[in-house]
């Protein structure tokens, strides 16, 4: 699955549509978002270098990792750097994203262990001004392919910190324009969504044509703040968790799969959801027949139940239920009902147990002893 | 050779060069005994290690005197040029005249910053940990903006990948509890390179034990491309001149 949104990626634009779109969308119990952001991107380094498919270079919009870090990281993943000049350009959004080395004088040393990266990056100093910021990425990207029909990639590895600097209007305007601008065949970028509210995050789904979102194998109990207590979940979720795909087709119909995926030194491993799991769900659930879960309203009638025994605490005499009905009772039952007995307390509204026999012989509740007819 | 005793803390944090190191704590278990012990750690005699401290809810007589009592003596190692102290109590990072804004007065405070690492000499600059000791007071003194400690920050973890060396922030979880949505915190999590949690045990209050710290420390590509990502969870006692760890359940 994962595999086939870097297909779908790399397949590009329809001639005549907007590029392919892809998001991808975690959340701090499961930060794995940049580890799917970094293997989408050196699969689609691989694709460019084989000039097979329809884009030819590549513009890496760098907010939250270094240009030094991306070589590194195709040269890790056996991806040819030698002649990156030719298909990849990076936008450095990351050294000096406000231009405040420029006020305080560049300190000089930094330079130096750029050098591989300085080649291939050029700087942005001021990420606030969305405008240039446009014409700044196409220009990288007209560089790399020239101008005409050949097209590029863009691919963009912080949402969040655009937003940070910029509204979501002027972002999402900025994506649009990128995604329907001629050149562009694809583009992706990674949001962590729960650092905005939710409709920024659906604005940005709205804009995609696949979503992926990562989420936790288990989800905590209590809320978006992972739960520290229970150390072996958490233990799970630290290498561990699934992958939901969303894709969305041009005539509205949408594909949902959903996978694991697994950190290990290499990267990310996808794997298709365990069999252990799948194993118990085809077993047990279809051929379930009741329904074991409440309903919030079955939940909040059972606890306003009093229950026979319970000690109301509130100045009246207390009634102990002795098995027997009790006047009221017998009086509310003046008209039987066929199926049930109810047991109501004095304070009625508040919750009743309905007892449903299960056949007609079972006889109401008696005093006659159950083991009558027992013959030993 | 004089080899001090690596306690559970050393082994779960590993080295921390390049890494960003973020320490969450709360009202009823502090963690900045973690501080005094990076502090410790990197000053020690064994290390060359050059540490530039952003103080914004301690003076420098009280680290002092802390540090004194760990064998560590801040003054001495203020004069070799060692320990960058930077007193931001009193500082006011925004100014009340609209002039200047908050943001103005993290760019003068990451200058200065600029200024001693670019005053090292080159051999020193890879060993550099920059520490804050209270981001949250840091966001007080920057009248609230969240949006200038993030941008602060960021230029500090830049720092990290360009000349290599490491950030370590101190932020209190508990008061972004009400909070629907801990923006800031969140943030810094993830951007954490190593997450340092100190809470009270869940059992209450103890004599022997004072709390406990997990330490989850994500993925780390150092330059051979070697990868550790690891969850630990021990207890601690703080003790008048040092800490003791030890795993839960191996103390009586």
């Amino acid at each position: 699955m994962a595999e086939s949104i870097c297909r779908a990626l790399r397949d590009g634009a329809l001639e005549g549509e907007h590029a392919a779109a892809l998001t991808i969308k975690d959340s701090i119990a499961s930060p794995f978002g940049f580890d799917v952001f970094a293997h989408v991107f050196s699969k689609l380094s691989s694709y460019i270098l084989a000039s097979k498919y329809q884009s030819r270079g590549l513009v890496l919009v760098a907010f939250s990792r270094s240009p030094s870090f991306y070589v590194d990281l195709l040269k890790r993943r056996g991806v040819d750097v030698a002649s990156s000049h030719n298909w990849i350009q990076i936008l450095d959004c990351y050294t000096d994203p406000l231009g405040w080395k420029d006020g305080v004088g560049e300190c000089g040393s930094g330079t130096k262990s750029l050098n591989e990266a300085s080649q291939i990056a050029s700087f942005c100093k001021n990420v606030k001004d969305v405008e240039t910021f446009f014409s700044m990425v196409v220009e990288l990207g007209t560089g790399l392919v020239g101008r005409g029909k050949v097209r590029f990639c863009v691919a963009i590895d912080s949402v969040s910190e655009m937003l940070r600097h910029a509204s979501i209007s002027s972002v999402a305007g900025l994506l649009s324009k990128l995604r329907s601008h001629d050149q562009v065949s694809s583009i992706f970028w990674l949001l962590h969504s729960d650092l905005h509210e939710d409709r920024v995050t659906a604005v940005l789904e709205y804009m995609s044509s696949m979503v992926a979102s990562i989420e936790p194998l288990n989800q905590y109990a209590n809320g978006q703040r992972g739960n520290w207590n229970n150390l072996s979940l958490l233990e799970q979720n630290c290498t561990r968790g699934k992958f939901h795909i969303r894709f969305k087709r041009r005539n509205g119909r949408v594909r949902v799969a959903c996978e694991e995926f697994c950190i290990e030194q290499s990267g990310i491993i996808f794997t298709s959801i365990s069999s252990e799991d799948e194993k118990i769900n085809q077993s047990l659930l279809p051929k379930l027949q009741f329904n074991l879960q409440l309903s919030e309203k079955e939940r909040i009638d059972r606890a306003k139940v009093v229950l026979p025994f319970e000690h109301q605490g509130n100045g009246k005499p207390i009634q102990i239920y002795d098995g027997r009905r009790s006047q009221e009772d017998s009086v509310t039952e003046a008209v039987p009902i066929s199926t049930s007995k109810s047991q109501t307390n004095e304070e009625t509204g508040k919750g009743e147990i309905i007892y449903f026999r299960d056949s007609e012989d079972e006889m109401p509740d008696s005093d006659e002893d159950p083991d009558d007819d027992l013959d030993i | 050779m004089e080899i001090e005793a690596r306690n559970l803390l050393d082994e779960a944090l590993g080295t921390l060069k390049g890494g960003m190191v973020v320490v969450q704590d709360s009202v009823q278990t502090s963690a900045s005994f973690v501080l005094h012990h990076l502090l410790k750690r990197s000053l020690s005699l064994h290390s060359s290690d050059v540490v530039v401290f952003l103080a914004f809810s301690h003076p420098f007589s009280h680290y002092d005197r802390i540090l004194r009592k760990l064998g560590c003596n801040l003054a001495v190692q203020r004069d070799k040029n060692r320990f960058f102290f930077f007193d931001m109590l009193m500082t006011e990072i925004a100014d009340g005249d609209g002039e200047k804004t908050s943001g103005d007065g993290l760019v003068a405070l990451y200058g200065k910053i600029q200024k001693v690492l670019s005053a090292l000499p080159q051999e020193l600059k890879k060993s550099v940990t920059i520490m804050i000791d209270d981001v949250s007071l840091m966001e007080v003194a920057a009248k609230c903006s969240t949006d200038h400690v993030l941008d602060f920050v960021h230029y500090c973890r830049a720092l990290t990948s360009e000349i290599g060396c490491s950030l370590v922030v101190l932020d209190h979880e508990d008061i972004y509890l009400g909070t629907e949505r801990p923006t800031f915190i969140l943030q810094l999590e993830y951007l954490a390179t190593v997450l340092i949690k100190a809470e009270p045990l869940a059992t209450g209050l103890a004599t022997d034990v004072h709390g406990q710290l997990t330490v989850l420390n994500r993925d780390v590509y150092d330059g051979q491309g070697i990868y550790r990502k690891k969850i630990c969870n021990f207890q601690f006692k703080v003790k008048e001149s040092s800490i003791e760890y030890f795993y839960p359940g191996s103390r009586t």
